[in-house]
């Protein structure tokens, strides 16, 4: 079994995994980090996106064995305690979530797309979100927290 | 009122967890010990099992048990149960046929469950399912409705002669076919209400732990109704006392429908950790979800309406034909029948109407309640066909129905088809969402996006929808096996604090803050100091669950009803301690008060005497201030309203553009205006996608699903959907005591209609008649190429 050491959230950590180990199944099973979810098996549905050196990557696309050295953030790695970053805060204070399933994928979808375009228009981040899907919200009020994130970020 | 009672878009208590990563669904749930299960599903949509031979899995590392339909058959388990009786229109009981949870003998859809395999690793499961060899002996199969019903087509089901599940029907055929007879024009359509597969992101999870020191089964499952999943498992299919047996939904990542019925893999794995002495974990892959989960709609239907010289509905004659998959899932009979044709009259005055539905067994996956469930189709009816009586009449679309809806001075309104409406105000629904959609601005636009090679089109929904769901005896009267009241129990504690325990479930509704709300503003409580508790059948006295739009206006009831006798208490309390009589006390905001004095007690001063009974009147009223309720509702519900949707459609590539959708909802008063909206805005997307992208196609031939993932199955993304304008304009519910409505499903069930007679309206110029659902670009890039006027 191959050793891989990375750092999640801040934290060095290191495991031998299986080879066909999948970041986001090392994430949930050996780290018991949860949040990253699992909504499909074909790579479409965004649950499992997570920070990888900064950029957001679904989890599920990537072998653990293939991040090693890589530092990676995920879902829990984003509030300072219960302080809330300001994409959580803004997802919070626009009803963009519903059952919360979608939710972590989502926040670290977005939060990488206002590093990359400090003012998206409404059809940039529509077309941003592509790759994330929520069968709840009808997008509308993810739409608006996003915006408003990116705003509040450049005010 | 309390800042965040009744009334206030409060930010919602349950998120803080689920945008931390810290929510805790089921397949975040890991037992000590635990093992994994891998359900080895059927590859064929219709075969016989010759014979399976697990040897060679046993045999593989890490396997520990392989079960399959014998090892059920010598444990004597029961089947699946259904939970609904439809008797047909000769008074004969519809065709039940058992639902086994490990199926022996045949095989009837892709999916089937035919053997579980139990190893310690998820991979190893995996591994070893597929060294499990099966000889099937393949059969031909009636994958769709139209093959299922021409003579000769395979059987599903040999005691189901023609593939008949029942033949059902309601009103007078007379009456209307007398109708018809003397109508000045008659419009008609024949429409399919295309197959949806609900696709919850949470794909379904079940952990089953037997405990042999209680001798009790924990079930841990994605469910919108655990007690309901408790009571079927335990009596009816593993034949065990219900108290032996606690099932827990924690957080369940959205339902839609899906979440309801009680499926096999709840039942093997509970089964198999008392076999095996481990609890066993089993989680869906979205292949899986794909062809197990229960799918939703998928209807056709020849309807027709009779109108005088002035356009007004004298009758209507509805025929469908329903698809029930294999077998009878938890609901299914009922959602083609009691939950679609009680709402034909839809906003209507329409005297008569009489409505024919066959039911069919095909070799595909069962068909159940999705999010809307019998009333979406309804409303694609009714309002497809107010459309074409808008054409043959030459009427204008927003005239039609106005010169039809029932006034709002009729209610109650008795309709032809048993339900009666207690409120409503379509025309004001309408009349706002006409203008908030700038309907009178509307052929400017068309002519505009015809210079840009776009055909523009506007469409109309008026739909109703009954929830509420439901009054026992009512539902009794016609063949539910259940009761659908509801429970909840309100604790208050020795420090004035409350807990809620509600039988209502949330995945994703935000019951959390509702409910939360209620409390406030019934009990002045801040909502800091209220928590709700749901989806535990060890916390939670009973319940039936949240599904047909019924968490507020059956459990809610059930809770303002406890809430009534924790005040009826707190004022006998009061009136000992303030030594009045109970007669002279009054409760506001929190507060107990002699009236007409300043005189009071707080509600943590009255449960702390309930608690600590030093000065109390103990011979007459017992400590503790705790009180339950059962609700069960006197009516359905009738939340309705308008939905306008426009649409542009690219005349080179038949890529048809939602540019805008405005909804005016009635869903009686309204507890969190901001939670609200988002179930509409959810619903509509759903509808959208039902319109526009979603589409269940099974190979006719083979009985394989085509759509099996989320590259053949198109889900609403961003991208496909405008902003949505959403508002209310509430009429109260006169039977509960919120006067509330329910708004889970109003967004699925108005919209589809409103876009696709946006979609006809758009064509309608081209000589286009019609366009089925979903409204893909290849279906309308060839009627555009096909049709009359294309050339234009």
């Amino acid at each position: 079994m191959p050793t891989v050491s990375m750092t999640v959230n801040g934290k060095k950590v290191t495991a031998d995994v299986e080879a066909r180990t999948l970041l986001v199944h090392y994430l949930r099973e050996n780290l018991g980090l949860t949040g990253t979810h699992v909504g499909c098996d074909t790579s479409q549905c965004g649950a499992c996106v997570v920070h990888i050196d900064g950029e957001s990557v679904k989890s599920c696309t990537q072998l653990a064995a293939q991040c090693e050295g890589a530092n990676i953030t995920t879902i829990e790695g984003l509030a300072q305690g219960e302080k809330l970053h300001p994409m959580q805060e803004a997802f919070r204070e626009n009803h963009a979530l519903q059952c919360g399933f979608c939710t972590p994928g989502m926040v670290m979808s977005a939060i990488d797309l206002v590093k990359k375009n400090k003012s998206p228009s409404e059809r940039e981040i529509r077309e941003w979100l592509e790759g994330n899907l929520c069968r709840c919200t009808g997008y509308h009020n993810i739409v608006k927290a996003i915006a408003a994130t990116a705003q509040s970020m450049r005010a | 009122m309390a800042t965040n009672g009744i009334g206030a878009s409060v930010r919602r208590v349950e998120d803080f967890r689920f945008l931390t990563g810290r929510g805790t669904y089921t397949d975040d749930i890991n037992r000590p010990n635990q093992l994994h299960a891998q359900i080895l599903r059927s590859p064929h949509a219709h075969a016989k099992i010759k014979k399976i031979d697990a040897a060679k899995a046993l045999a593989a590392p890490g396997v520990v048990a392989v079960f399959t339909g014998a090892d059920v058959e010598k444990d004597q388990l029961g089947g699946l149960p259904c939970g609904w009786l439809v008797t047909d229109r000769h008074g004969k009981p519809m065709v039940e046929p058992p639902h086994p949870m490990l199926v022996k003998d045949v095989v009837r859809h892709v999916g089937d469950q035919v053997a579980v395999v139990i190893a310690e690793t998820r991979a190893q499961a995996r591994d070893a399912a597929e060294l499990v060899k099966v000889q099937y002996e393949e059969r031909p199969a009636a994958a769709s409705l139209a093959d299922a019903v021409k003579k000769g087509a395979a059987q599903v089901w040999e005691q189901a002669s023609g593939n008949l599940c029942y033949d059902w029907a309601l009103g007078d055929a007379a009456v209307v076919d007398a109708a018809f007879k003397r109508a000045a024009k008659v419009a008609k359509v024949d429409i399919v209400n295309n197959r949806l597969i609900p696709n919850a992101m949470e794909p379904r999870a079940a952990i089953g732990d037997y405990d042999m020191a209680k001798g009790t089964y924990n079930l841990y499952t994605t469910s919108q109704n655990p007690h309901v999943i408790r009571l079927l498992m335990a009596a009816f299919v593993l034949k065990v006392p219900e108290h032996k047996v606690r099932v827990y939904a924690p957080d369940v990542g959205g339902g839609f429908g899906s979440k309801i019925y009680h499926y096999a893999e709840e039942a093997i794995v509970t089964w198999a950790s008392r076999k095996i002495g481990r609890p066993v974990k089993w989680t869906a892959e979205r292949s899986e979800s794909f062809t197990s989960d229960a799918h939703g709609r998928d209807h056709l239907t020849d309807a027709e309406v009779a109108l005088d010289k002035d356009g007004k509905f004298l009758a209507m004659r509805v025929k469908t034909v329903a698809n029930m998959g294999a077998y009878l899932s938890t609901f299914a009979p009922c959602i083609p029948t009691y939950l679609y044709a009680l709402l034909l009259a839809g906003t209507y005055t329409t005297p008569a109407i009489f409505c024919e539905v066959k039911a069919i067994f095909t070799h595909t996956v069962p068909v159940d309640a999705y999010r809307g469930a019998g009333r979406p189709e309804a409303t694609y009816v009714v309002e497809r066909l107010v459309d074409e009586a808008a054409k043959v009449t030459g009427l204008d679309a927003a005239e039609i129905r106005r010169r039809n809806f029932i006034p709002r001075d009729a209610f109650p309104y008795q309709t032809p088809v048993v339900v009666q409406y207690d409120s409503g105000d379509y025309q004001s629904t309408l009349d706002i969402a006409l203008k908030t959609a700038d309907y009178a601005g509307f052929e400017k636009r068309r002519a505009e996006a015809a210079k840009r090679a776009s055909c523009a089109g506007i469409g109309l929904s008026t739909y109703i929808e009954a929830c509420g769901i439901a009054p026992s005896a009512v539902v009794g009267s016609v063949g539910a096996r259940a009761g659908l009241y509801e429970s909840g129990l309100v604790r208050v504690h020795p420090t004035g604090s409350v807990t809620i325990l509600t039988g209502s479930h949330s995945h994703g509704q935000g019951h959390e803050t509702t409910f939360a709300q209620l409390a406030a503003e019934r009990l002045g409580v801040d909502i800091a100091n209220v928590e709700v508790v749901h989806g535990d059948t060890d916390k939670i006295p009973f319940g039936m669950g949240t599904y047909g739009s019924r968490s507020l206006a059956v459990g809610g009831s059930a809770l303002v009803k406890a809430m009534d006798k924790i005040v009826a208490k707190g004022k006998k309390i009061a009136a000992h301690l303030l030594e009045a009589a109970e007669a002279d006390i009054e409760f506001k905001d929190g507060v107990f008060q002699v009236v007409g004095t300043d005189k009071k007690k707080t509600l943590v001063e009255i449960s702390g005497a309930a608690y600590v009974p030093h000065n109390y009147p103990i011979a007459q009223l017992e400590p503790g201030l705790e009180e339950q309720a059962f609700y069960d509702p006197t009516n359905f519900t009738f939340p309705g309203g308008c939905h306008v949707a426009e649409v542009e459609i690219d005349r080179d590539t038949g890529v048809v553009s939602v540019v805008s959708f405005v909804a005016v909802d009635d869903v009686g008063r309204v507890i969190n205006p901001m939670i609200v909206e988002g179930q509409v805005h959810g619903g509509v997307a759903q509808g959208l996608g039902q319109a526009l992208l979603e589409g269940c196609v099974y190979d006719n031939k083979s009985g394989q699903l085509v759509t099996g993932s989320y590259m053949d199955y198109t889900m609403p993304r961003a991208g496909d959907l405008p902003p949505l304008k959403v508002s209310t304009h509430n009429t109260l519910c006169t039977h509960n005591p919120l006067g509330v409505k329910g708004v889970g499903e109003v967004g699925a069930i108005g919209s589809p209609a409103a876009i696709m007679n946006a979609v006809h309206n758009a064509v309608a110029p081209l000589g286009i008649g019609h366009v089925d659902m979903p409204a893909t670009p290849e279906r309308v890039w060839r009627a555009l190429n096909s049709a009359p006027k294309a050339a234009e």
